[in-house]
């Protein structure tokens, strides 16, 4: 390893412009005629749209126009659309009920725009929105799940009888049923699991500039994947062809999968700037980001798992109700299904597997990836069992993992995945070593002579990253292929850009990719600028989620990389007059194996350039392009274990430890690896202890700021032990795995297991808040 | 639309602006320091905090006009010169930023804490003091690592007993 290659917790080359102010986000970006836009949005959960006046409005200072969604549809932009189509049991589509940008006759959720305001100023068009008049009428919402499948519950689109868009499932029905009727003991368990806002910081913002000479669009968004964005409103929006509509996604102030998407405002966004002849800017603001960015989790489950004599897992049944709410979201029907179901077989050897999964439409914001996306859902659902089933089998929650961990690999699991590698055993050891385990009960019992519930709580998750290969998604119903490209180009005076289809959005690529060129080529990389985030740049790329910039990503820089080195070496030997085979590349330098005779980078880069005296036929210039398809998901797995106590009087939750120990693979940047942990982890935490997005009966959001919605806060948290254990991923060049997700799909029921074990109530739903957790202990014992 | 004096990172700025506009937006669209941040629009998530004569004030809830006669700095104003601010570096050396969003706000608050205890801090005291700043992608696990390395950075002195 060089100082700044594969291993080294380099600083990041990215964090001089943030921490001096200098970042620039979307909504930094001024253009010459900017105007604005307030939409104007549905206060109800479900309503006809009678009439939309907007006569005072125009008159009012500064507006350029105010647009409806009977313009929009009348323009023949394209509906919204679900880019992963789900195949019910009975061998039916899923149901697709229809999604304009702006609603033209009816609106199904809170914050559903039906109009915007384009204004001079921010003020003027907020102003003006306030002067619109729109004629409702309320129809009947149905925000919940149990309700929404109810005979007789209002019915949200006429394409989805029932409010079902899908009622799928997987595994083997029969064996399943075999493996419990062979039971010696079952545990069963009633789980929901709680709809979370994303919330990046950075609101959500779109600047779209309609050039009418060129007849050419710009957007510039908040987004994870600018190539996917410019496909989507190229291909199926009409806002444009791919080549007259370029997408820049600059600095993005986090993600967690709520910025994948394309959303009714760039649309509108791109729409409008043409008809009003100017640059439109919309930036959304935190109430706006509740209503309208797409939400995650929201699953009611019931689970069943059947166990041997010996306390071997014989079957699982799980059947699961996900809420979608009123639209299907460009991802979410792969949510509940193949990124959830798909992992039900955790760390675990379970002969059988088979679940169930209905999904659902809502009156509510729609629901799609958070970060984990279904795998979190998964683990939360898996790991709760096992804790229930040790407590019920009366054996350590410890062994009885351990008594059914996979540990032959690769493993063929009953719901598709097939595990490459891995060592759960390792994890399950540093974790409980790095918490002290074996001196818990020592523990607990001091804190109960001083009045304090103390609990303990384990959580071992595996996931699934780098979702690919791109033949398989397909097969399984992906409209687009999850491979990744890179670029690499050395120019003439030996710097070195990359251009990734990845985008930053705070996972720190400008550093851990430049230190993959580092090491391979022993230059600092302070010489290596990462280029993403442009589709006039880049060529194309699937952007980041998943965990998959650097497996997948990543993979394609360094397949990039050897096409360059072979190139260059080519031009080494021929300038030092040896042969190819012995040329080495050491710190920059181009030697001559066993010889002194070396040539640096910038002379090989310079040579390649003039072409002056290049080998006989080889084309001038130092650049290569590869595309990287992933022959298999990876699967980061760990162990985390929470350690808490619990205020018996308040119900208030006080962390005492919490440990973490992962199994990513390779790290590239440990440093960087460890602060994506803390995050997820928050994040985990936050589901556990805090975070629920509320509607009333009506539909109403009750959670629609961070007056009410409790987002994690640093005294909410406590500081992390993390530790690393490593299997290479076998299916890629670097044997990474992933670590972006991991601490948000672990994390929750760690926290849950850890305070059921404290006040022995094993009937707690999450967010643990303080009154539940009371009532809980309060309540009898279950 | 009435005139606002102030001085803003050491430059004395007069502004024309509507009397309901808000500190931040005077930062950001009249002045273009757009690294003070709004991410919440309800005091919350203190993205937007910058130092009013040498406090840490949310300026998304203060009036351009209430800051008239202030002295203002914001995030672009802290570093001298190249040299960056101890907090900013301490930010930087001990991974406590990912996305940048929160950064801002976070720094600035992070100063006026270590300031106004003498850089005399504890883990709790820092995390109870941050109370509010959000951040969504650090778990604040780094955050706080910054600000108690900054607090032995900053040589401030002592707060008196």
């Amino acid at each position: 390893m060089g100082v700044e290659g594969i291993g080294a917790s380099v600083k990041r080359k990215e964090d001089r412009r943030f921490i001096t102010g200098k970042g620039r986000y979307v909504d930094d970006i001024k253009l010459v005629g900017l105007t604005h836009a307030q939409f104007i949005r549905s206060p109800h959960a479900h309503a006809k749209v009678k009439g939309i006046d907007s006569s005072e409005a125009m008159k009012m200072p500064g507006v350029v126009a105010v647009l409806t969604g009977l313009q929009i549809v009348d323009d023949k932009v394209g509906n919204l659309i679900c880019g992963w189509a789900i195949t019910s049991k009975d061998g039916s589509p899923m149901k697709m009920g229809a999604w304009p940008a702006m609603a033209p006759e009816t609106v199904r959720f809170v914050g559903q725009a039906v109009a915007v305001v384009i204004a001079e100023t921010k003020n003027q068009a907020k102003d003006a929105a306030e002067a619109v008049v729109v004629d409702y009428e309320e129809l009947e919402a149905v925000p919940d799940i149990r309700a929404a499948i109810k005979q007789g519950a209002p019915q949200l689109h006429p394409e989805a009888p029932g409010n079902v868009v899908y009622d799928w499932h997987i595994g083997d029905e029969a064996a399943v049923k075999g493996a419990f009727a062979k039971a010696a003991n079952v545990v069963e368990m009633d789980l929901t699991n709680n709809r979370l806002a994303p919330n990046p910081m950075e609101p959500r913002s779109a600047i779209a500039d309609y050039d009418t000479a060129e007849e050419h669009y710009t957007l510039y968004t908040t987004s994870q994947n600018p190539h996917v964005a410019r496909l989507v409103l190229s291909a199926f929006y009409n806002i444009a062809p791919e080549h007259k509509l370029r997408v820049i996604a600059p600095d993005v102030g986090g993600g967690f999968g709520s910025k994948i998407y394309i959303y009714p405002e760039e649309m509108v966004a791109l729409w409008a700037s043409k008809k009003v002849g100017r640059p439109v800017k919309w930036t959304s603001d935190r109430t706006e980001a509740f209503l309208t960015d797409h939400h995650g989790r929201d699953h009611i489950s019931k689970a069943e798992m059947a166990f041997d004599r010996d306390n071997k897992i014989l079957g699982l049944r799980v059947k699961t109700h996900a809420n979608f709410g009123a639209y299907m979201s460009l991802f979410s029907s792969a949510v509940p299904t193949y990124l959830y179901a798909t992992l039900l077989s955790g760390q675990y050897v379970i002969p059988a597997i088979y679940a169930e999964v209905m999904g659902v439409y809502t009156n509510t914001t729609p629901v799609d990836a958070y970060r984990g996306a279904g795998r979190p859902e998964a683990s939360y659902l898996l790991e709760r069992m096992m804790e229930t089933a040790a407590r019920q089998l009366k054996v350590d929650p410890t062994e009885l993992r351990r008594k059914n961990f996979i540990t032959t690999f690769p493993y063929q699991t009953p719901v598709i995945m097939a595990y490459d590698i891995g060592d759960f055993g390792a994890s399950l050891d540093a974790a409980m070593k790095a918490i002290d385990y074996a001196g818990f009960a020592g523990r607990k019992a001091k804190a109960k002579s001083e009045g304090k519930l103390r609990g303990i709580g384990v959580s071992c998750y595996i996931e699934a990253c780098g979702i690919a290969p791109s033949k398989a998604v397909g097969s399984l119903g992906a409209g687009v292929g999850l491979w990744e490209s890179a670029e690499v180009r050395v120019n003439p005076v030996g710097t070195i850009e990359i251009l990734t289809g990845s985008h930053s959005h705070g996972q720190g690529h400008e550093t851990t990719f430049a230190q993959l060129i580092s090491e391979r080529l022993g230059v600092p990389i302070s010489q290596v600028q990462i280029v993403h985030g442009d589709t006039d740049k880049v060529q194309f790329g699937m952007g980041t989620y998943g965990s998959r910039s650097l497996a997948v990503g990543g993979a394609a820089i360094i397949k990039a990389m050897e096409k360059i080195e072979a190139k260059a070496k080519k031009i080494a030997a021929h300038a030092l007059v040896a042969s190819e085979g012995d040329i080495v590349i050491e710190n920059g330098e181009f030697k001559v194996a066993g010889t002194d005779k070396s040539i640096a980078l910038p002379m090989v880069a310079l040579a390649a350039y003039t072409a002056h005296n290049l080998p006989d036929g080889m084309e001038p210039g130092l650049k290569e392009t590869a595309f990287y398809d992933p022959t298999n998901f990876t699967f980061p797995a760990g162990t985390y274990i929470c350690e808490l106590e619990v205020d018996a009087g308040t119900g208030k939750t006080s962390f005492v430890n919490f440990v973490a120990a992962d199994d990513f693979g390779r790290l590239i940047n440990p440093m960087i690896v460890e602060g994506q942990v803390h995050g997820g982890l928050a994040q985990g935490i936050g589901q556990a202890l805090l975070e629920h997005a509320v509607y009333d009966t009506n539909g109403q959001p009750v959670t629609a700021s961070f007056m009410d919605y409790a987002m994690p806060r640093a005294d909410d948290l406590p500081s992390f032990q993390l530790s690393h254990t490593t299997t290479l991923c076998p299916g890629n060049p670097l044997g990474v795995k992933g670590c972006g997700e991991a601490g948000a799909i672990g994390a929750s029921a760690a926290v849950i297991n850890a305070i059921t074990d404290a006040i022995g109530n094993n009937k707690l739903e999450m967010p643990a808040t303080p009154n539940r957790v009371w009532h809980a202990i309060h309540s009898e014992a279950q | 639309m009435p005139t606002v004096d102030l001085t803003i990172n050491r430059k004395a700025v007069s502004v024309d602006v509507e009397d309901r506009t808000l500190l931040v937006h005077v930062l950001r669209e009249n002045l273009n320091l757009t690294g003070t941040h709004v991410g919440c629009d309800t005091s919350q998530c203190g993205a937007c905090v910058v130092h009013v004569d040498g406090r840490a004030v949310k300026s998304c809830t203060m009036l351009a006009g209430q800051a008239a006669g202030c002295d203002v700095t914001t995030i672009e104003g802290i570093a001298n010169g190249d040299e960056l601010h101890p907090m900013q570096a301490a930010f930087r050396d001990n991974h406590g930023l990912q996305c940048g969003y929160c950064t801002p706000g976070m720094i600035m608050s992070s100063i006026d804490i270590v300031n106004r205890y003498g850089g005399q801090l504890d883990e709790a005291t820092v995390r109870h003091e941050l109370e509010g700043n959000i951040c969504r992608c650090t778990g604040y696990h780094n955050i706080v690592k910054s600000v108690l390395d900054a607090a032995g950075r900053m040589k401030v002195p002592k707060a008196a007993e």
